[in-house]
């Protein structure tokens, strides 16, 4: 394999897996954007979105055993039962986890966010069992060969739903008076709620929305990675520091720092050491943090100082 | 009523709703005979009294049912509480007093946790004073209870494969003496047998040539079912002469199991004169792995050897079909199991491996030894998990617990007499292979016992040496 | 008032000294007294994060690598170096602490969210760092053949002797803590929680102090380290994962922010629900395991925050005494509308 073809091969990896961050990062974004709420269940929603969609496509058995899941539906409303679902697990969170806390600190909204990364992994555990579960590509076909790289059909539809999902928040946070109702939160809840706009609204929105983006992530990179009851965790940790990357409030940075972080990833991996490919993400992330303090430091002042509601 | 209440109620219902779902039968279709309490126990060593109910023989198993090791300890649970079934069934091991004992298998969730593990086996030796020890499913858990069974003065068995468990490993850095080579420096994990393959000697003359090494052998306590890495890559390096592949990669997990299986490739490779142009590693619950299939790509190896289990196992084979490789692709035992094949679906096919032969018992010849015996595990297994999947990790675990029911028939409950009675054991036909313990070897089963299969059609078949060539 | 609360401190001690002293007596086995040094050692963890999280209002989710740095430096500096215990707990906890201010320094200025994630990240790094390095920490299968505690000819051999020696150190930084808290470190702490600005403004330099803190529990876990790697003799990296970090997370919020006290409640609540979840479980429901302890974590964790945000211990008292004052005011009131209506 030509020198050549193999970086493109890394390139190729690096935006697939970089999507996948993008798509996770972009669900933290929206939320922390309207509630200051760093959700550490994000990865969750992936993982519930994946795991439902596959109960309700395929022949499961569920509840050690107890119960057979036997929909049979086919693919594409699998996925949007799947998405419906977790955008409502998402609205059940909100109400039942984060509407109570209201007023909390920023420690305790991060330890309720916790725990509900917990609940969600335990509740998964007991329905589906420890073992990993997979979805059939959604195109079959051969993969598309380019100067000897490969680059397949599901990597395709990775790249290809992170870049509709970015278009279609960019419409909806530009084009939609609701969407501009929650770009208003973000900028300033008070006057947000002088105007009119119901925050505690904007906030349920937030997080059936990011439900939404996690679920169909996690479904999308399922065919080629599997999902199982714990990998809601890393998918979190990654796409998180794709949102500092990105600067934690912008969509288009979130997407940007996602695509990076898997480029970084893929060639670390490749040139330096596999044994430390998951350090890279917070060795990139430490990296920016540093960098932006000092910056903001010589500006007088530092937004990472200031993190709250 | 205001959210507070209503969050109140929720939670409550949900806690509820994880104790029913609890609740519900899990892979039992029979209820439990009689759970002996568990404090109190009758002391085994004292000669039951005339009217008393013969004592219970009492076997305590640590294995990871939940956390990352979870897909090992779930049939490794099963298979032990299956046996518990069949003997109670049966009105228990006849000991030699010629009474009827009843058999309690006591078991524990590590939860993949050495600390847990621990405290697991501290209980079942201190609390429930077990007769035996058995698990835990993972190599550094059984590991950390080798050292409490030593204690203890309790046999243990664990289900674990890693060399390291029942032969001590030299302290890294320690310099050996090899009779007519240079000194070797040890790394993590070498034991006296890995050096004995290394170099082609005795483990008894290097111990000779090091009389300052205090490292036995084995631990005097401890055995294991489960094959050694060595047979294993032994195998592997039989399939790529046969091919006539002389350059492989290989791409492993970074824990214990990883660690063992990359030394025994190591030093079996080097044997055969196989070169390892890549040694590329991923952490444990990985997702993807095309990085380092990259890197691998660039260096046109003949062939791949991958060191994992099945969920990464099965990523690894999807992701090496889509970026188009057009070398054999050779695994380990680590993927044993059907979830590999469920999982990879038709990318599975063509994959190689080598494992003990439970998977293709219905294509063995008859006259194999184990044929009955594995026909029998598998139609006992399905009907007591409703059907769950077989895999070799349940057959490490039903080993270790006839091992112990065969024990205790022979010679009663005395920790002394079951340890002696393990190392004694010899054409003992389990599900892993026919076990020929002995002073020196506490796995007792060595290549005979394994068989490379080859996944075709979503099934697995059995490859005969003479046709290693031609798949 | 404050010497009041010097002398409950006090006594308190003493009794909580004199039941631990006793305790053995009516434990069965190694067993429970095994679970009783891992609360001591969860005790240690839990005060530093505590005080950490509480009075500096910083959280970290990495409070393993100082455990496990304990851990390994101990287990290195006594079996490849052959010193002696006591000298190997010592320099590990010093280069922990070393390194902890280092990292403290640029890492304390990030608050809540980032410095959630940078700690994750440190742990995440670090026990990369223990599994790869193997010619150093063993690797996977773990650091092996670490000798028991020994000082002088004295050699803590038994889980028993393990015992006290686990719980005399968790009372010495029990003592300790409780006098940071109430010294004037203690109020400048509380000063930051309470408003940073309005600290700095009253001249209290917030950074340094936090740092303090961060160093101190640091110190704190590095210590516990030590000697969970004397008491088992062997440590492997699956201890110091990250859920080990959040699981000390969920013992401070049961034992209370900033509550030295509450520290020993949320470390023996914590570990004794997951054995007794252990040791009953099974007998109710056969197959039942991990499932529902990893749930109820979460929903306790969720119902404390939201309920009790201050921690279970803090929360209940602070309530108690508002009920308590709510009722003298309550009573107040009612004898002077008796005195106003006698008149």
């Amino acid at each position: 394999m030509a020198l050549e073809s193999q970086l493109l091969q890394y390139l190729f990896t690096g935006v697939t897996v970089g999507s996948i961050y993008a798509l996770i990062a972009l669900g933290f974004v929206v939320i922390h954007n309207v509630t200051g709420i760093v959700n550490f269940a994000q990865g969750d929603f992936a993982m519930l979105g994946a795991l439902v969609a596959v109960t309700l496509t395929t022949r499961t058995p569920i509840f050690n055993r107890v119960f057979v899941a036997d929909f049979d539906l086919p693919l594409p409303l699998g996925i949007v039962l799947s998405v419906l679902i977790v955008s409502l697990i998402g609205a059940v969170l909100y109400f039942l986890a984060i509407r109570p806390a209201k007023g909390a600190s920023i420690v305790s909204l991060i330890i309720i966010t916790i725990g509900a990364h917990f609940a969600f992994q335990g509740l998964a555990l007991i329905a589906w069992a420890a073992d990993p579960y997979g979805l059939p590509v959604f195109t079959r076909g051969g993969p598309l060969e380019i100067h000897g790289a490969i680059l397949t059909r599901q990597n395709l539809w990775v790249i290809g739903v992170t870049a509709v999902i970015l278009l279609a928040l960019y419409l909806f946070f530009e084009r939609t008076m609701l969407g501009k109702a929650l770009r208003a939160c973000a900028i300033n809840r008070l006057a947000a709620r002088l105007m009119g706009i119901d925050a505690n609204r904007m906030a349920l929105l937030s997080f059936v929305l990011s439900a939404a983006i996690g679920a169909m992530a996690g479904i999308v990179i399922t065919p080629s990675t599997f999902m199982g009851y714990d990998s809601g965790t890393f998918l979190s940790l990654k796409g998180f520091v794709a949102a500092i990357m990105g600067g934690m409030n912008s969509a288009t940075g979130a997407v940007v720092g996602g695509l990076l972080l898997g480029i970084f990833e893929t060639v670390g991996a490749g040139f330096i050491s596999s044994g430390y490919k998951d350090a890279i993400a917070f060795i990139v992330l430490f990296a920016i943090l540093f960098v932006r303090m000092s910056v903001g430091v010589r500006k007088g002042q530092s937004q990472f100082e200031e993190v709250g509601m | 009523m205001n959210a507070r209440h209503v969050l109140l109620v929720v939670a409550v219902s949900l806690l509820l709703v994880a104790v029913v779902a609890a609740c519900a039968p899990a892979p039992t279709p029979t209820p439990v005979p009689t759970p002996v309490p568990p404090t109190k126990a009758p002391e085994p060593t004292k000669p039951p009294a005339p009217t008393a109910v013969p004592a219970t023989y009492k076997i305590g198993v640590v294995v990871s049912v939940t956390g990352a090791q979870s897909s090992l300890g779930v049939p490794e649970r099963d298979s032990a509480l299956m046996i518990m079934d069949q003997v109670n069934k049966a009105g228990g091991i006849k000991g030699p007093d010629g009474l009827m004992h009843k058999l309690e298998v006591i078991v524990e969730d590590d939860a993949s946790d050495t600390t847990k593990a621990v405290t697991a086996a501290k209980k079942l030796l201190e609390q429930d004073k077990v007769h035996t020890l058995q698990g835990a499913s993972g190599s550094p858990m059984s590991i950390a209870m080798a050292a409490e069974a030593e204690k203890a003065k309790i046999p243990m068995i664990s289900y674990a494969s890693s060399s390291a468990i029942v032969y001590p490993a030299l302290t890294a850095g320690t310099v050996v003496k090899i009779p007519g080579k240079p000194d070797h420096t040890a790394s993590a994990g070498e034991t006296w047998v890995y050096l004995a393959r290394l170099y082609g000697a005795k483990e008894e003359d290097l111990m000779k040539a090091n009389p300052d090494i205090k490292v036995g052998v084995v631990l005097p306590w401890v055995f294991k079912t489960p094959q050694e890495n060595y047979p294993v890559s032994s195998v592997q390096a039989d399939y790529w002469k046969a091919k006539g592949v002389k350059k492989v990669a290989s791409l492993g997990v970074n824990n214990a199991f990883g660690l063992d299986s990359r030394l025994g490739m190591k030093a079996l490779y080097k044997e055969a004169g196989i070169e390892i142009v890549a040694d590329e590693l991923f952490q444990p619950g990985d997702k993807d792995f095309r990085a380092q299939l990259t890197k691998i790509k660039g260096l046109n190896p003949g062939g791949l050897v991958v060191h994992a289990t099945s969920a990464e196992g099965a990523a690894i084979t999807v992701q090496f079909r889509e970026l188009g490789f057009k070398i054999p692709i050779v695994h380990n035992h680590g993927i044993g199991a059907q979830a590999f094949i469920d999982l990879a679906k038709a990318d599975a096919d063509g994959v190689l491996f080598p494992i003990g032969k439970v998977l293709v018992a219905d294509t063995l010849p008859d006259a194999d030894p184990q044929k009955k015996v594995l026909l029998q595990y598998i139609k006992d297994y399905k009907a007591f998990t409703k059907d769950a999947p077989i895999s070799t990790f349940g057959g490490h675990a039903w080993d270790g617990i006839q091992m112990a029911v065969t024990c205790f028939g022979k010679v009663g409950s005395e920790a002394a007499k079951v340890r002696d009675c393990y190392e004694g054991l010899k054409n003992f036909i389990g599900i892993s292979g026919v076990f020929n313990m002995s002073a020196t070897d506490h796995t007792g089963i060595a290549k005979e016992s394994l068989v490379l299969v080859k996944i075709e059609k979503g099934k697995w078949v059995f490859v005969p040496a003479d046709k290693y060539k031609d798949n | 008032m404050k010497r009041l609360a010097g002398r409950t401190n006090a006594i308190a001690f003493i009794v909580v000294a004199g039941l631990l002293a006793i305790l053995p007596a009516f434990l069965a086995n190694n067993y429970q007294v095994s679970i009783l040094i891992l609360v001591a050692l969860y005790t240690i963890l839990t005060v530093g994060l505590s005080l950490l999280m509480g009075y500096a209002g910083q959280i970290s989710l990495g409070q393993a690598v100082f455990y496990g740095m304990g851990g390994y430096i101990t287990a290195w500096l006594t079996v490849r170096a052959g010193w002696p215990p006591l000298a190997g707990m010592a320099i590990a906890a010093l280069i922990t602490a070393v390194l902890a201010y280092i990292i403290g320094i640029p890492m304390l200025r990030l608050r809540g969210n980032y410095l959630a994630m940078v700690t994750l990240g440190l742990n995440v790094i670090f026990e990369l760092i223990v599994i790869q390095e193997t010619a150093w920490t063993g690797g996977p299968d773990g650091f092996r053949g670490i000798p028991k505690f020994s000082l002088g000819g004295l050699v803590l051999r038994t889980d028993l002797e393990m015992y006290y020696f686990a719980w005399f150190v968790a009372l010495l930084v029990l003592m300790l803590s409780l006098n940071i808290v109430n010294s004037r470190v203690g109020r400048a702490l509380r000063a930051v929680h309470g408003s940073e600005i309005a600290a700095e403004t009253m001249g209290v330099n917030t950074a340094h102090y936090k740092v303090q803190v961060f160093v101190l529990s640091a110190v704190y876990a590095s210590i516990a380290g030590s000697l969970y790697a004397f008491w088992l003799g062997i440590i492997s990296p699956s201890v110091y994962h990250i859920s080990f970090s959040i699981e000390l997370v969920v013992m401070v919020a049961i034992g209370g922010l900033a509550s030295v006290w509450g520290a020993i409640f949320g470390a023996a609540t914590v570990t004794l629900l997951a054995e007794f979840l252990r040791n009953t479980l099974p007998h109710l429901l056969r197959g039942a395991s991990g499932e529902q302890e990893i749930i109820a974590f979460g929903v306790i964790l969720i119902l404390v925050m939201i309920f009790l945000p201050e921690g279970v211990t803090t929360g209940v008292m602070l309530r108690y005494r508002r009920w308590r004052a709510g009722r003298e005011a309550l009573k107040e009131i009612k004898k002077s509308a008796e005195t106003m209506g006698a008149e």
